[in-house]
C-alpha cells in the first residue's frame, strides 16, 4: 500500500518537473496568449487593408494632370489648392498663440494657478469634437461675412491645431535642461533673451515637428469644412467665397454614379493619405527619437 | 556684444549687478506681457466658442426650452424638433464601439507593454496601431463602405435571420448601413486611444509589483489580471473615457455609414443617426432661425457631453496621480 503512495507521488513530482503548472492554469495561460495576439493580429487588420486597398484602387487613375485640373474636369487642383490655402491660414492664426502660450506653461509657472487652469483649458479644447469647431466657426466667421469661405474654415482649422501647437511646445521646451537657463540668466540674460535666444531656439526641432502633426490632422479634418468653406466644383474665386478640399471632396463624391468621379474620390484619397501619412510618420519619428535621447 | 555699452557705466550700476534697466526692462516686460495675452487668448477660445454656440442656439433653446431633449420628432417643414434619436443614436453607437474598443485596445496594450516579443518589435507594433489615429476620418468612411461593409453584410443578414427572436437583431434584411456598423467602425477609430494611454498606464506601474507577483509562484497571466490590472484600473478607466469622448464626437465616418435615419430601435441592425451626422448633413443647407438653432442646439449638447466625459477622465487621472504621492 505504502509503496503503492510512494510511487504515485514520484509521478506527479516528475509531471510537476516537467510541467510546473497544473494544467488549469496552463491552459489559462495559452488561452490568454492566444486571445491577446488574436485581438493585435485583428487591430492591425484594418490599417493593413484600409492602406492596402486605398493604394490598389487609387494608382490606377492616378494622372500628373489632375493635379491642375478643377474638380469639374476631373481633377482635384482646386482642392489641394483649398486645403493649403486654409491650412496656412490656420497655421498664420494657430501658430504664434499656440507656441506663446506653450511657452507660457513650460517658462512661466509649472506650479501656479493660472498655468494649470490654462494647461487644463488647453486638454479641454483638445478633445472638443471637430463637429463642434465647426459650428463655432460658423457663428464667428460665416454668420458675420455672410457667406461660406476659405477664412471660416481656416479659422475652424486654427482651433483644431492650436491644442496640439501648445502641447507639443510644452513639451519640448521642457525637454531643455534647466542649467541652460540657469547659465543664460548667470550671464545676465533677461527673460526675453533666455527664453528667445536660448530654449526656444534649442527646442526649434521639437516645436516644428509639433507644427506638422498638426498641419497633418488639419488636412485631413473634413467635419468643420463641410458648412464653414464648403465646396466648390470650380477653382475658387478668393479668400471669401466657398473653396474646396480634399478631405470635403471625397465626403461630397464618394457616391456619385459618374464612374470618373469615383475613380477621382479614390485617386484624391490616395494623394491625401500619402500626404498626411508622411508628414506623420516623420514628426512622430522625430519625436519618438528624442524622447529616447 | 551687449555688455560693451553697460561698460561705460559700470560704475554708476555696479550696486545692481542683478536688475535689467532701460530698453531691457521695457523689453522684458512687454514680452512677459504678450505671453500672458496669448495665454490669455487660449482660454478665452473655449469660453468664446461656448458662448457663441449657445447664441446660436438661443432660439431653439426658447422655443422648446429642455423639453428638445426628449422631443422625437425632427420636421424642417413644421418647423418641430427634438433630439432624442441622435442622442439615443450618438450613446448607443459609442456604447458599442467601446464595448469592442477596450478588450482589443487592452490586449494590445499588454503585448505592447509586457515582454511576451522583443523591444524593437513592440515599438514598432505599437507605432503602427497609433497611425491608425493619423488616417483622416474621411477615408475610414469610404474603405467602410467599399470594402468593410460588404464583408460584414452577410454576417449581419446570418444575426439577423438566426437571432430574430433577440430584440438586439431583430430587423427583416439589413441592409449594412446601422447601428453596429458604425459602432465597430467607430471601435477601429478609438482603437489607438484606447491602446496607447493604457500602454502607458501599464509601463508606469513600478517593476516591484510584477517581480513580486511572479516571485510568489504567479504565472504572467495571473500576474496581470491580479496585479497589474487592479493597479492601473483607474488610469485604465480614464483612458476609456477619453476614448469614449472621441466615439462621441466622431463624425464623417459615421455619416458614412450609420444609415442616417432618426429613429430609435431596438435593434442595432437597424439604421440609426448621430448628433455629428445630422450636424454634418443638414447644418450647410438649414434656414437661419429654428432650424439653424436647433442644429446648434444639437452641438451644444455634443458639446456638453464630451466636456463631461473629458473632464471627468482628467480629474480621474489627477485624482490618482494625488492619491499615490
Amino acid at each position: 500500500m505504502s509503496g503503492y503512495i510512494q510511487s504515485e507521488t514520484d509521478e506527479s513530482l516528475v509531471a510537476e518537473l516537467c510541467s510546473p503548472l497544473p494544467t488549469k492554469r496552463l491552459i489559462f495561460t495559452y488561452a490568454m496568449n492566444a486571445i491577446a495576439f488574436g485581438f493585435t493580429g485583428l487591430a492591425l487588420i484594418p490599417l493593413l487593408s484600409i492602406l492596402w486597398e486605398i493604394f490598389i484602387r487609387g494608382i490606377s487613375g492616378l494622372k500628373s494632370e489632375m493635379f491642375v485640373k478643377a474638380v469639374i474636369d476631373n481633377g482635384f487642383g482646386n482642392a489641394i489648392l483649398g486645403t493649403i490655402i486654409m491650412v496656412i491660414i490656420g497655421a498664420i492664426l494657430s501658430i504664434p498663440t499656440g507656441i506663446m502660450t506653450g511657452i507660457f506653461l513650460a517658462e512661466f509657472g509649472q506650479s501656479n494657478t493660472i498655468a494649470s487652469f490654462v494647461r487644463f483649458i488647453t486638454s479641454i479644447l483638445t478633445g472638443v469634437p471637430s463637429i463642434v469647431v465647426g459650428v463655432f466657426a460658423y457663428g464667428v466667421i460665416v454668420l458675420v461675412t455672410k457667406g461660406f469661405s476659405a477664412i471660416a474654415g481656416g479659422f475652424a482649422l486654427a482651433v483644431i491645431m492650436l491644442p496640439v501647437i501648445i502641447l507639443t511646445t510644452e513639451e519640448s521646451l521642457k525637454l531643455i535642461p534647466a542649467s541652460q537657463r540657469l547659465a543664460s540668466a548667470a550671464l545676465g540674460g533677461t527673460r526675453f533673451q533666455t527664453t528667445f535666444r536660448i530654449v526656444v531656439t534649442t527646442a526649434i526641432p521639437g516645436i516644428t515637428t509639433g507644427i506638422l502633426l498638426a498641419v497633418a490632422r488639419a488636412a485631413g479634418e473634413t467635419a468643420p469644412l463641410i458648412f464653414t468653406a464648403l465646396f466648390s466644383l470650380d477653382w475658387s474665386e478668393g479668400l471669401l467665397s466657398p473653396t474646396a478640399s480634399l478631405p470635403v471632396l471625397i465626403f461630397n463624391l464618394y457616391n456619385d454614379p459618374d464612374p470618373e468621379k469615383s475613380q477621382l474620390v479614390w485617386t484624391t484619397s490616395i494623394v491625401l493619405l500619402g500626404l498626411i501619412l508622411s508628414v506623420s510618420i516623420i514628426s512622430r519619428l522625430v519625436i519618438r527619437q528624442r524622447r529616447i535621447k | 556684444m551687449e555688455n560693451s555699452s553697460d561698460d561705460s557705466n559700470l560704475g554708476d550700476e555696479s550696486f545692481n549687478l542683478t536688475g535689467i534697466s532701460g530698453a531691457n526692462f521695457w523689453f522684458d516686460q512687454g514680452f512677459t506681457r504678450l505671453v500672458y495675452f496669448f495665454a490669455v487668448i487660449t482660454v478665452a477660445v473655449l469660453f468664446l466658442m461656448s458662448s457663441v454656440i449657445f447664441s446660436e442656439a438661443l432660439p431653439a433653446i426658447k422655443q422648446f426650452g429642455l423639453g428638445f431633449l426628449w422631443g422625437k420628432d425632427w420636421d424642417t417643414g413644421n418647423q418641430i424638433f427634438g433630439a432624442l434619436p441622435y442622442i439615443y443614436g450618438t450613446l448607443v453607437s459609442s456604447a458599442i464601439a467601446i464595448l469592442f474598443a477596450v478588450p482589443v485596445g487592452m490586449a494590445v496594450a499588454l503585448v505592447t507593454s509586457e515582454n511576451f516579443l522583443p523591444t524593437s518589435l513592440r515599438t514598432i507594433l505599437a507605432f503602427v496601431v497609433e497611425l491608425i489615429a493619423a488616417i483622416p476620418s474621411v477615408i475610414i468612411g469610404l474603405w467602410a463602405i467599399f470594402v468593410f461593409i460588404p464583408v460584414l453584410e452577410p454576417l449581419q443578414k446570418w444575426l439577423a435571420n438566426t437571432f430574430k427572436w433577440i430584440p438586439l437583431f431583430n430587423t427583416e434584411d439589413p441592409s449594412g448601413t446601422n447601428m453596429l456598423t458604425a459602432g465597430v467602425i467607430l471601435a477601429i477609430m478609438i482603437l489607438p486611444t484606447m491602446a496607447a494611454i493604457s500602454r502607458d498606464v501599464l509601463m508606469a506601474i513600478p517593476k516591484e509589483l510584477r517581480s513580486a507577483s511572479m516571485a510568489l509562484g504567479g504565472t504572467r497571466w495571473e500576474t496581470i489580471f491580479r496585479v497589474l490590472l487592479p493597479s492601473g484600473f483607474s488610469g485604465i478607466v480614464s483612458a476609456a473615457m477619453l476614448a469614449l469622448g472621441r466615439a462621441l464626437g466622431e463624425t464623417m465616418a459615421v455619416t458614412m455609414v450609420i444609415g442616417n435615419s432618426a429613429q430609435i430601435s431596438a435593434s442595432l441592425l437597424d439604421p440609426a443617426y448621430t448628433i455629428p451626422s445630422v450636424l454634418a448633413n443638414e447644418f450647410a443647407e438649414a434656414e437661419p432661425g429654428l432650424h439653424i438653432g436647433a442644429l446648434s442646439y444639437l452641438g451644444l449638447i455634443l458639446f456638453g457631453l464630451t466636456l463631461a466625459v473629458n473632464i471627468g477622465a482628467m480629474l480621474l487621472v489627477k485624482w490618482v496621480g494625488r492619491k499615490n504621492k
